[in-house]
């Protein structure tokens, strides 16, 4: 049976589960993506929810999915079009449609797809596939829902059948990509040990579901993915939340301080919180505060007491932090806002992505107001971003707004758990009780660096008073002479750009010696560098940076702007970081591409726009 | 341990209140109380919002922070979880605290974290000059109010004790005397201590207290309480609080029948606040406007939760650094 089938070598693959949001598609979708990462292969991972969280059984707005490309190496996106889609229901066949390939295999339950339920959908015809034009794909149909209830005859009621459906469509995929299900028999065993009696059913359902592709006398394809050796040691899957909370426990245990966070829950943001909660033997200190404006004032107050601190957040509690963070800014106190940014204005679509918050963090308080802005790159990144974040807000008193993504904090990929020794150290400026003999003031600073000395509460001698009046340079108290304030915004802004001289120098990839050069910033980095490298198999040639620090900006960001004849600035607004460069670069004209759908560049499309600059 | 002088607890900084303002009075018991509780002011931080009264900090020799409007509390709240060991402090005043700041109060208060709040009740914005607050008597004529308000006040002890409050207290900004105490027990007290000063603003709100704090009328307006004490003021200290069915009730010793026994006896550490609410809201009309600690009960404060909750998940779990912990996870090794 199973030699009947064809098998397809590849070198990528995109799997899509997709179902009723109560369906549990993330769940196998994860289950799934372990399992590949455990047996070698790259993964990157995307969940896509709908706004509701329970939306009216099989309607379109209520379908969840989880997307996932494999590969033997360079995956760097979840992948544009599904090869396989797992459609629990009619609605999901429906919404994910425009994301198939052509000769994809899709997996439905035919058990779901009844009269009603294609009315739900709002078919109005009895044939979905035909309606929705799907003429070459290769269909899987399985009554499900009733293997699920024949298999479990005996052991768990109907209910509980209902409930595996999931699992049951795990193993099949399991069968149709040649993998052993002793890792998800692991994994479920692992979910379910303080429920035996669901355990033993999943696991009825999973040999079910894979013994089931392996009978079907179906001629679909199945798949062999290779992999390939990778970075020895010990490795775990990560979103790029959980990479943040943990880059901000690296910098504490680094900077030897106690991590505090302040924190109102928010999508897509949320999960930085319940992370670094949960971290209690770490030590970590986190407050669910009463809004978003107590999530920063807590943390500045932790800041001010000698903490690492930071508060996360995503585009409108950003907005609701704003006039904290520029007390930050004044008082100088290290702080880090994360914002994982999600489609706005206002409300928006919070369960989906976008770049929009770049002008915010950058300008979005009242005076001359400074602050370090830096973008994480993917969710892996978010750990050395979080960490880096730390480090400048730590050594340069100063308030660092990090921008994550709802796509990259919400995707996972496998992560190379880190040996802190690799890092580098985070030394804050600590005042040293010699300076009580020097005429020391709270803003006192260093010549070098322009930063202020920490003297935190609780050392002796140290009494100071700090705020949000403007101060005196030279003696910290207040002050509203028009000279020294002219000063003070001088030497805050200073500060700031002073800390590009311990910045990273941009790097340029690709070919170095083309005339186009594609720049990007922040979580699109594995879409562009796919589409890149896509655009370079063609045989044409074109440079790439990608940019995490903003502001300020590596040192030699203006040379390598100026070196190319023909730069594309690519981003998820309508020309915010581009407008950003112009303002910083005077002359320097890029040509742009901007999306703003809330959802992940299509690479192909990406491709196709920089061959366009290319020949231009 | 050290011993502190008032003095000790004294910035350089001149102080720029206007000429008469009742602040000045709560600092000078401030810098006392300060000295009696024998915290060295390093490990004090006074922490303020915006306003005439959240200029506090800059006239004390502590560690101090003046931040932004209403927010000092939540401020306050993180300085304290994050190091329990200070004595934190937030002076505030009726607008920063009870309009802006309203929310991050009541859940300071609700939490019970270990900081002293001090809030300056002049009725009045004085350092925007002179609009209505919070606190303001419906019908109050103000520049923002030109025909009288059409709201009702805020009383300061229904807020707090309304959020579960388990210290509050109330000081005249004049009575350096008496006020010290307070304070000192308001510090001593583990939790959120809400210490009310009844507070003349002498630009735009002059007078306002007058009524019951003037020296002719003191006695017979307001009323001392103790815990443990009966209840009992006026200029022979002989008219007592006594229970009147649902309310309360002033009376004259050996008037109407009535005696001494029936006089109620303060318990500032009873858990049920509604005696508390209703001392804490005589306003000096009928009944005598309360001043003392009206209600002091003990709890577990959000501080120490936080550090104990800490030490029983470390006794349970060995992972210390991150390296540890995420190795304890769902891991695959690649050799």
């Amino acid at each position: 049976m199973a030699q009947e089938t064809k098998i397809r070598e590849l070198d990528r693959v995109v799997v899509r589960f997709s179902g009723d949001s109560g369906d549990g598609m993330q769940l196998v979708g994860t289950m799934f993506s372990n399992l590949s990462a455990e047996l070698g292969n790259e993964i990157i991972t995307f969940p896509d929810y709908p706004a509701e969280i329970r939306a009216p059984h099989g309607t379109l707005s209520g379908v969840s999915g989880f997307q996932m490309q494999l590969g033997a190496k360079e995956v760097f996106t979840p992948g544009d079009k599904a090869d396989v889609l797992i459609a629990m229901n009619p609605a999901a066949l429906k919404v994910n449609a425009q994301f198939l390939k052509k000769d994809s295999v899709v997996i439905i339950d035919t058990d779901s797809f009844a009269k009603e339920d294609l009315e739900k959908a709002l078919f109005t015809t009895d044939d979905p596939f035909k309606e929705l034009g799907l003429h070459s794909v290769q269909v899987v149909a399985a009554s499900i829902t009733q293997m699920c209830k024949d298999c479990l005859e005996g052991i768990a009621d109907n209910k509980q059948a209902l409930k595996n459906r999931n699992i049951f469509a795990l193993g099949l995929v399991c069968w149709l990509f040649n993998r052993p299900i002793e890792i998800v028999e692991k994994l479920l065993s692992e979910k379910f040990k303080k429920k035996p009696d669901a355990l033993k059913a999943s696991l009825a359902v999973l040999q079910a579901g894979f013994n089931y592709g392996h009978n079907i006398h179906a001629s679909v394809s199945t798949y062999r993915i290779e992999t390939t050796p990778q970075k020895k040691g010990f490795y775990i899957d990560v979103n790029g939340n959980k990479a943040t909370a943990y880059g901000l426990i690296a910098a504490a245990e680094k900077a030897g301080l106690q991590l505090f966070l302040g924190s109102y829950p928010i999508t897509p943001a949320t999960d930085v919180m319940h992370e670094l909660t949960a971290r209690k033997e770490l030590g970590v200190k986190v407050m669910q505060t009463e809004d978003e404006i107590a999530g920063i004032c807590t943390a500045i107050g932790a800041a001010f007491a000698g903490s690492l601190a930071a508060t996360n957040t995503s585009g409108p509690g950003l907005a609701l932090k704003s006039e904290a963070i520029g007390l930050a800014v004044i008082a100088e106190i290290p702080l880090v806002i994360v914002d994982v940014q999600r489609a706005g204005p206002s409300t928006g679509m919070p369960t989906k992505s976008e770049q929009t918050d770049l002008l915010q963090a950058l300008y979005g308080r009242n005076g001359e107001s400074p602050a370090v802005v830096m973008a994480a790159l993917s969710p892996t990144d978010c750990f050395d971003s979080a960490y880096w974040a730390a480090k400048i807000a730590l050594e340069h008193l100063t308030p660092v707004i990090l921008l994550t993504d709802g796509y990259i904090a919400n995707g996972s990929s496998a992560w190379h758990i880190p040996d802190l020794a690799e890092y580098p150290d985070i030394k804050p400026p600590y005042v040293k009780p010699e300076q009580l003999a020097q005429n020391w003031q709270a803003y006192t600073r260093n010549a070098k660096t322009d930063v202020r000395y920490w003297a935190i509460p609780g050392t002796e001698g140290f009494m100071h008073r700090i705020g949000g009046l403007e101060k005196d340079y030279d003696k910290g108290s207040i002050s509203t002479d028009p000279d020294n304030h002219q000063k003070m915004v001088q030497v805050r802004q200073a500060k700031v750009d002073k800390i590009a001289d311990v910045l990273p120098l941009q790097e340029v990839l690709g070919d170095k010696d083309a005339d186009t050069l594609v720049v990007g910033w922040g979580g699109t980095c594995g879409h562009l560098s796919e589409a890149v490298a896509d655009v370079r198999k063609t045989g044409k040639k074109v440079a790439f940076t990608h940019f995490r620090y903003i502001n300020p900006l590596p040192k030699n960001a203006e040379e390598i702007l100026r070196k190319y004849k023909k730069v594309l600035v690519i981003e998820q607004n309508l020309g915010q970081f581009a407008g950003y460069l112009r303002s910083k670069i005077g002359g320097f004209n890029p040509y742009q591409f901007n999306r703003v759908k809330g959802q992940p560049f299509i690479v192909a499309r990406l491709v196709e726009e920089i061959i366009k600059i290319i020949e231009k | 341990m050290n011993t502190y002088e008032a003095k000790d607890f004294k910035s350089s900084q001149l102080v720029r209140w206007c000429p008469g303002c009742g602040d000045y009075g709560v600092l000078s018991s401030l810098h006392k109380a300060m000295a009696t509780l024998g915290v060295a002011p390093h490990n004090t931080a006074v922490i303020s919002g915006i306003g005439c009264s959240s200029r506090l900090p800059y006239y004390m020799n502590t560690y101090g922070f003046h931040t932004i409007h209403g927010r000092g509390a939540a401020i306050a709240t993180g300085a304290k979880v994050a190091n329990p060991k200070l004595s934190v402090w937030l002076a505030t005043g009726d607008g920063d605290c009870l309009a802006i700041g309203g929310n991050h109060f009541i859940h300071a208060v609700r939490r019970n974290v270990d900081i002293n709040i001090l809030l300056m009740n002049n009725k009045i914005y004085g350092l925007t000059k002179g609009q209505y607050s919070p606190t303001s008597a419906r019908g109050f004529v103000s520049k923002s109010s030109p025909y009288g308000t059409v709201e009702d006040p805020f009383r300061p002890a229904e807020l707090a004790i309304g959020a579960r409050g388990k210290f509050f207290a109330r000081i005249i900004d004049t009575d350096v005397k008496n006020a010290p105490d307070i304070l000192v027990a308001a510090a001593k007290h583990k939790g959120t201590s809400v210490t009310e000063v009844i507070l003349n603003c002498v630009i735009f709100n002059d007078g306002i207290n007058e009524s019951i704090i003037h020296r002719d009328v003191r006695a017979d307006k307001t009323i001392t309480l103790k815990h443990g004490e009966k209840m009992l003021f006026g200029k022979d200290n002989n008219r007592g609080i006594v229970q009147d069915g649902f309310n309360l009730k002033a009376v004259t010793i050996g008037e109407g029948g009535h005696t001494l026994d029936k006089v109620l006896v303060h318990d500032a550490k009873t858990i049920d606040p509604t005696l508390h609410l209703k001392l804490a809201l005589m306003d000096g009309g009928e009944l005598p406007v309360a001043l003392g600690i009206i209600r002091d009960v003990e709890a577990p404060t959000y501080d120490a939760e936080v550090e104990k909750q800490i030490a029983d998940v470390q006794a349970k779990k060995p992972s210390r650094t991150l390296r540890d912990y995420l190795l304890t996870l769902d891991t695959w090794e690649v050799k």
